[in-house]
């Protein structure tokens, strides 16, 4: 059983629902990566998305455009980010870690290469937002080959067909963008995400988590009703920006904001069990 | 014809493709199918010709450069002269076309993104006839270098948004346009303006530019009773270029050249040749040559001309490079800006410094091959807008 499964399966049985931060690796300096990964956890995070900085994130609104202009600052690379994943394991062998980000980088150094490199840093699974399965054979193959997951994003405006077609390649979990727009936009309709989230459930096993937009432990907790995982990015790393200054003090504020949201979850009744 | 490319899914061999987040997946295949729909609809087509003529101008004069050349001492050459229709350059081919497109789909908004300005300019002129809602992104250093152009868009009451993300300019503006598109997919439509982006666009805006070389192919039987032995055209996205070559693909003896901007020197790294000097990999919808580092990230281009400073290239050009069916090759600013001078004094006719590419590389190549040879260059547009520019560089203040 993968980390991811494993780690669902268990919140299953607790009755809960997963906690998944996004932060880009580097921002605001590469030093306090690794010590931010693990105040994540002790703050209540299930599973952790690791962004990989790159020039032009077309997907992301300018909260996460900016995290990836501070630590392009610093040179970071993809080589790099693994090297944060390796070192994080050293602590933590259970919380799984998916990388989010961009096909060039890993163009750059290769599939084959890449998913050797990840697994061997003890990564679960990755995300490109601008690779749809209709171009991923390749990749999805590499990854497969070295037991990573291929994660896929869902949209609002995704129809049935292309909901069938990404179910047939995803595997660790679904991730259904809330809205329309950009990372860290703030027009969520709930309602809406309901349906949608329903819909996707009548036709997998996997667990569908929810992102792009939710920001507060309110929303976090709105979200917990139905979905399987709640991605909190954008109102994280606006908080990352704002101790830039200070970047020790950026793993405690990490920490109790986790916390915050955890704790908004958590008293959410869980009633119907999902992922089958 | 018997050239095919792309294929259903867009890529041409192993270039181009759809590489754009899940929320554009399904509006980029509604524009497929009206695409496909609307270029074999007679009434779409016969409104866009119409529109050629009548708005634009068209067909473009070929211009037989005898004093050009004398000078150059080799090849005869012509000039397809994209500098005389409306607007200043070849972009207003593409942008009537998508426009009309828009339309019929129901859009009431376009966007677009512009570097130098003079695609921002060619969409908020359409967007001006049609009575269209029209947003511009360019970059806030583009802004600052082009203070002519984003006046004009604004007269022309379109709304031209300052992008402050990355370095700031073409390609940051394409990254803001499209995270407006995925915003406002409803009611929007984006113009690129360029033969790049995710399929259909470098289909699409390449097949609204062929006209370019469908006129040249009438039009040199005139003077010459057979086709030419070579095409020149400037290469940044690589739409003028595509629409001069695209319907010579089956002319085997009709050679390419497609001409990118090298900057101060390939060697120095600060140019904008892709093709020339780059690595292959994925940006802004498509697979495709790139300016990038060895860990993936795109890096800064440079060129005198701004209309060429773009890190990527069309995939269709990334496809004609490693096929051999068309040559890629840079010349220099400094090249560039002495062409630009040449036309101008002894032809009377000033080129943008994109333009100014091509005939910088004509110059090598007409004594290459000899006087009973034929070559047209592609004058994609005017230079008035370049004008400060050059002024700048030549240490000449107003």
């Amino acid at each position: 059983m993968s980390r991811l499964e494993l780690r669902f399966s268990q919140l299953m049985k607790q009755g809960r629902r997963a906690l998944i931060p996004y932060i880009t690796a580097g921002d605001p300096e590469p030093r306090i990566t690794v010590p931010l990964m693990h105040a994540l956890v002790e703050g209540g995070a299930d599973i952790l998305e690791l962004g990989v900085p790159f020039s032009d994130p077309m997907a992301d609104g300018p909260v996460i455009q900016q995290a990836s202009e501070r630590a392009l600052r610093h040179h970071v690379t993809l080589h790099q980010v693994l090297d944060m994943v390796s070192e994080f394991r050293r602590n933590n062998s259970d919380t799984p870690v998916v990388l989010m980000g961009y096909l060039n980088p890993i163009e750059a150094m290769g599939y084959e290469a890449f998913a050797k490199a990840a697994a061997a840093a003890g990564v679960d699974g990755a995300l490109t937002v601008d690779l749809p399965p209709e171009e991923a054979d390749e990749f999805v193959t590499a990854l497969r080959s070295r037991q990573l997951d291929p994660i896929f994003l869902l949209a609002p405006t995704s129809d049935a067909e292309r909901i069938r077609r990404i179910l047939a390649v995803a595997s660790g979990f679904i991730y259904y963008v809330s809205l329309r727009g950009v990372t860290g936009a703030g027009h969520l309709d709930l309602g809406e995400v309901q349906r949608k989230v329903a819909a996707i459930r009548k036709q997998t096993r996997l667990p569908v988590g929810v992102g792009f937009g939710i920001g507060s432990p309110q929303a976090a907790a709105d979200v917990a009703e139905f979905a399987d995982a709640v991605v909190v990015g954008s109102a994280l790393v606006r908080r990352i920006a704002d101790l830039a200054a200070v970047p020790e003090n950026i793993p405690a504020e990490a920490r109790s904001f986790m916390a915050a949201l955890r704790a908004a979850m958590d008293v959410v009744p869980v009633a119907k069990v999902s992922g089958g | 014809m018997t050239y095919m490319y792309p294929d259903a899914r867009g890529h041409f061999g192993k270039f181009g493709g759809v590489f754009v987040a899940e929320t554009l997946m399904q509006p980029l295949a509604e524009l497929r199918a009206a695409y496909e729909h609307y270029r074999s609809d007679p009434a779409f087509q016969e409104e866009f010709a119409e529109d050629l003529r009548l708005f634009v101008g068209r067909p473009s004069p070929l211009y037989p450069a005898k004093r050009l050349t004398e000078a150059f001492g080799g090849a005869r050459i012509y000039l397809k002269r994209e500098d005389l229709n409306h607007t200043g350059a070849h972009k207003i081919n593409n942008t009537v076309g998508q426009a009309l497109l828009a339309q019929r789909m129901g859009k009431k908004r376009v966007i677009a993104e512009t570097g130098a300005g003079q695609h921002g300019v060619a969409t908020a002129t359409v967007a001006a006839r049609l009575g269209m809602e029209c947003v511009v992104y360019m970059g806030e250093e583009d802004m600052k270098r082009q203070a002519i152009n984003v006046y004009r868009m604004k007269l022309l009451g379109a709304t031209v948004v300052p992008v402050t993300s990355g370095s700031k300019t073409l390609k940051d503006a394409l990254n803001e346009a499209m995270r407006d598109w995925v915003t406002n997919i409803d009611n929007t439509f984006y113009i690129i303006g360029t033969v790049a982006g995710p399929h259909p666009y470098p289909a699409m805006v390449r097949d609204f530019q062929a006209i370019i070389g469908g006129e040249v192919r009438y039009q040199i039987m005139e003077f010459e009773g057979r086709l030419p032995d070579a095409l020149v055209a400037c290469v940044g996205g690589g739409s003028n270029a595509m629409g001069l070559f695209y319907r010579f693909l089956d002319d085997p003896q009709v050679a390419l050249y497609g001409v990118e901007a090298g900057g101060e020197g390939l060697a120095t790294g600060k140019h904008a040749a892709p093709l020339t000097a780059g690595r292959v990999g994925v940006l802004h919808g498509n697979r495709t040559y790139l300016m990038e580092t060895d860990d993936g990230q795109i890096i800064e281009t440079h060129s005198v001309s701004a209309g060429l400073d773009y890190p990527g290239v069309g995939p269709e050009h990334a496809w004609l490079k490693d096929s051999g069916r068309a040559n890629y090759v840079a010349v220099t600013d400094d090249e560039a800006l002495e062409a630009f001078h040449v036309l101008t004094r002894i032809e009377g006719i000033m080129p943008a410094l994109e333009s100014s590419h091509a005939i910088a590389y004509a110059k090598k190549l007409a004594p290459q091959l000899g006087r009973d040879k034929v070559i047209v260059i592609n004058l994609s547009g005017r230079g008035d807008k370049d004008v400060h520019t050059i002024a700048t560089r030549e240490g000449i203040q107003f």
